[in-house]
């Protein structure tokens, strides 16, 4: 075997959910056909600026209530995984997104704009500190409004351990009826989208600490270079 | 072994990711062709040639999706400096365009991954600049392998991605 290693069952949601309305359109008809990754082995080791305080903008603190979120990132054959690009964009405090196509009757924060980039140690663990989200309402069906949360985009050792998630908050009641979450057909894989309260990682008189772990895709086998691409890191 | 994290959709407010200048993969890199003669300092220089690839990402209604990301990755050419990933947001057509160096004739294709709102994982698919006996190719009937291959010669190609449907693009399962 040279490919990735196959998802637990029910870890991941399909394309089509019904009770998500933009995938009505959007999720394909024909199931994907099953390619022995070649190129996919390899993938970009990427080297951009990093940005992991979201908690001030423009000289001005971010309202809201300041988090820290650190955690680790390991593949699904529990390998740290180093050098990992972690992208993150959220909502402000007040549920409105610095984005010129989000309508939502909030106001804009001066003080926060809501994108990070944070890499990963040695041992795959990162941190970023920033302000808790708020929630927001969104059209997908009458009075429907979305958890907490703040968006997370991966790149690992190779491309199709590529990943864009989203970290929830413990206690949140509307993680119960939001269709996105519940995309995700196993409660143990939801589960594991919700950080977790962390007092160890509070810092007293600060911010409040959360944490969160992400497991991403790993191959079987692993040669030191393939033909077609790059050394493996 | 642990479970992998769950996918989630990027939604429709990922933008703070989506610096243009990460649409042009030669930014910084100069063709052998071009070396030295590149105004500016040049950190690397790449053997062959500079293409674009452009084209729209449509729905199932055929109906342009301006809010896509798309991502590609390209393993070869090899040469200091090169990346081989870039990012383009679709725009008010769907529409979306790369520059970058032509991959090598014995893997002549992207990996492609279109991420949006409405997409809970990401489509992962390929593009085709050749059919070189590749065997994901060989293993599809025509109609669909023609999904993967771009239109155009030698340095303007033209791909469109049909997300569902009639003229469905073949996306992959890794």
């Amino acid at each position: 075997m040279t490919g990735y290693r196959p998802f637990a069952p029910g870890s991941q949601p399909p394309y089509a959910v019904p009770s998500y309305g933009s995938t009505a359109l959007r999720a394909p008809h024909q199931p994907p056909v099953t390619v022995a990754p070649t190129i996919e082995r390899a993938g970009p080791q990427l080297q951009l600026p990093a940005h992991a305080d979201l908690s001030r903008a423009h000289g001005r603190e971010a309202l809201g209530e300041r988090i820290i979120v650190a955690g680790r990132v390991t593949d699904d054959g529990d390998r740290p995984v180093a050098g990992a690009m972690i992208e993150l964009w959220q909502a402000n405090a007040a549920g409105r997104y610095h984005h010129e196509r989000d309508t939502h009757d909030a106001p804009l924060d001066p003080g926060f704009h809501g994108a990070g980039r944070v890499f990963t140690d040695d041992d795959g663990r990162y941190r970023f500190v920033t302000i808790k989200p708020g929630a927001y309402p969104w059209r997908n069906h009458a009075n429907a409004w979305r958890p907490n949360h703040i968006h997370f985009s991966l790149f690992g050792a190779s491309w199709g351990a590529r990943l864009v998630t989203q970290m929830y908050f413990p206690g949140d009641p509307l993680l119960a009826i939001d269709p996105i979450f519940h995309a995700v057909p196993d409660a143990a894989a939801r589960a594991r989208l919700i950080a977790a309260f962390d007092l160890a990682l509070t810092q007293p008189e600060w911010a409040l600490g959360y944490r969160f772990d992400i497991v991403l895709r790993g191959l079987h086998a692993t040669p030191l270079a393939t033909p077609l691409g790059r050394p493996q890191p | 072994m642990t479970a992998v994290t769950a996918s989630q959709t990027i939604g429709p407010f990922w933008h703070s990711l989506a610096d243009p200048a990460l649409a042009d993969l030669t930014r910084g890199v100069a063709p052998d062709d071009l070396a030295g003669g590149v105004p500016g300092s040049v950190p690397g220089s790449v053997p062959g040639s500079v293409i674009e690839l452009s084209g729209q990402v449509l729905d199932g209604a055929g109906a342009p999706v301006s809010d896509a990301c798309v991502e590609i990755w390209q393993a070869t050419p090899v040469a200091a400096g090169f990346v081989g990933w870039g990012r383009c947001a679709t725009d008010g057509s769907g529409g979306f365009a790369f520059r970058t160096f032509a991959p090598d004739t014995a893997a002549p294709y992207l990996a492609v991954a279109i991420l949006a709102r409405g997409l809970v994982k990401p489509l992962w698919t390929r593009v085709y600049f050749a059919d070189t006996g590749d065997a994901l190719l060989a293993a599809l009937p025509p109609a669909r392998r023609q999904t993967l291959c771009a239109q155009g010669e030698q340095s303007r190609w033209r791909w469109d991605v049909r997300m569902q449907g009639d003229g469905e693009t073949v996306f992959l399962e890794l």
